[in-house]
């Protein structure tokens, strides 16, 4: 299939307004952010035409309206559920990025234990009940079932070549086309 | 004084005819792949995975299980089918607990080379996630059926190459499972052994020999792409 028709971004004058990105790893490894770094040099590249929001590698706490918000990491606890909420509502285009995110991943695996039993089985009697700590959800859910997504990003993790495609035609203003050897789910 | 042979239309080329062919039969042989899951040469059709329907003469058909006619035009490669085969894909995906970075078949494994192929990024749907135990009771070949597609290919296997009739499907509609005939219905009591075509006809990381997991590099598994595994 072709891709659908380019809009070209206005070019005029002075170079164009960088995209501001955030990330996020819910309940992710951060080896999607790993591999969003194994683009290397490109990141040189990167940088010139995107500014990062809030994000692991970045020191903001607070999330400000961005162009892009890619999403590492499916949901196990309420923190989760908040901390994605908050990104769709600030991300005009909001990406779930690696198995995670897209499908629960390997942490859902949990799913047909009861998160009770696994608690007292990791903590025996001392399971931490502090208010301050975030309550874990019964199953491990992929953010489609809480958030609209715009995109997703498959791999575990997804190769950096696929960032970076995803990248160029987002900011581009073309739907991604990852095109046969990007798309991986292992 | 050999009358031609009769042909059909299988996306615009002309496809030659034997008799007896189904569709997929005849447009595999000269060259055409028509995408599937349950069909497999070495045993009769089931027709179960509905992704090699194709349009006959503009009418929606399983192309594994469809005589193909002299004059037949028939579309198997369209946008629509295409979108169609994708949500077969990602159905099969929610229905059971395909988490491929943790399966032994991954990158040897139909189902997510189909998937792959048909650009399915995400599930779209969601996960139905079944409560499905793991069967490891034979010493040789172990049972996953969270990743059980239903394509019969096992019970087929074991019924026309193996003729011992290990395996039936059981159930109805979302309970549908694969059956084992022993008298536990564990594989260990079956009449099952890792020399049966039965054991390695699983399209998917359902029913696996044991101990011979993630043998194959990355780069070199058999639906491996060749360009980004570098």
């Amino acid at each position: 299939m072709s891709p659908p028709p380019t809009s070209t971004p206005p070019t005029v004058g002075a170079a164009p307004r960088k995209w501001r990105v955030a990330t996020v790893s819910l309940a992710g490894c951060f080896g999607c952010h790993m591999s969003l770094l194994d683009i290397d040099e490109r990141l040189f590249e990167l940088i010139e035409r995107v500014e990062f929001d809030r994000s692991p590698l970045t020191d903001l706490k607070t999330l400000a309206p961005c162009d892009l918000g890619l999403v590492e990491g499916g949901l196990c606890n309420a923190e989760n559920v908040e901390v994605l909420r908050r990104f769709r509502a600030q991300c005009r285009i909001l990406v779930a990025v690696g198995a995670c995110a897209i499908t629960g991943g390997l942490p859902a695996l949990r799913n047909h234990l009861d998160v009770g039993e696994v608690l007292r089985a990791t903590y025996g009697e001392r399971v931490p009940d502090d208010p301050e700590l975030p309550l874990p959800l019964a199953r491990v859910l992929p953010v489609h079932e809480v958030v609209r997504i715009d995109h997703a990003l498959p791999g575990c993790p997804p190769p950096a070549d696929a960032f970076w495609q995803l990248l160029q035609d987002l900011m581009a203003g073309r739907a991604p086309a990852l095109h046969g050897g990007l798309i991986r789910y292992d | 004084m050999t009358a031609p042979s009769p042909t059909f239309e299988f996306d615009g080329a002309a496809v030659p005819l034997q008799p007896g062919d189904t569709i997929l039969q005849a447009a595999q042989r000269a060259g055409h792949e028509v995408p599937h899951l349950c069909w497999d040469a070495r045993v009769s059709p089931s027709a179960s995975c509905r992704l090699c329907t194709v349009l006959a003469d503009g009418r929606p058909v399983a192309a594994c299980v469809t005589p193909a006619q002299p004059g037949q035009r028939v579309q198997c490669h369209t946008p629509a089918l295409a979108q169609q085969r994708l949500r077969l894909l990602q159905l099969l995906f929610v229905e059971g607990h395909h988490f491929c970075p943790g399966c032994e078949r991954s990158g040897a494994c139909r189902l997510q080379a189909a998937a792959a192929r048909a650009g399915m990024t995400e599930l779209h749907f969601e996960a139905l996630d079944p409560d499905r135990r793991v069967d490891a009771s034979h010493p040789d070949v172990w049972f996953e059926p969270g990743r059980c597609i239903l394509c019969q290919l096992c019970v087929r296997a074991s019924d026309e190459l193996d003729s011992k009739r290990v395996f039936a499907i059981g159930g109805r509609g979302l309970g549908a499972h694969l059956l084992i005939d022993s008298p536990s219905g564990r594989l260990g009591d079956s009449a099952l052994s890792v020399h049966d075509a039965a054991a390695h006809i699983c399209p998917v990381g359902a029913l696996l020999p044991k101990r011979v997991g993630f043998a194959q590099p990355i780069g070199r598994r058999p639906f491996d792409d060749a360009e980004t595994r570098g």
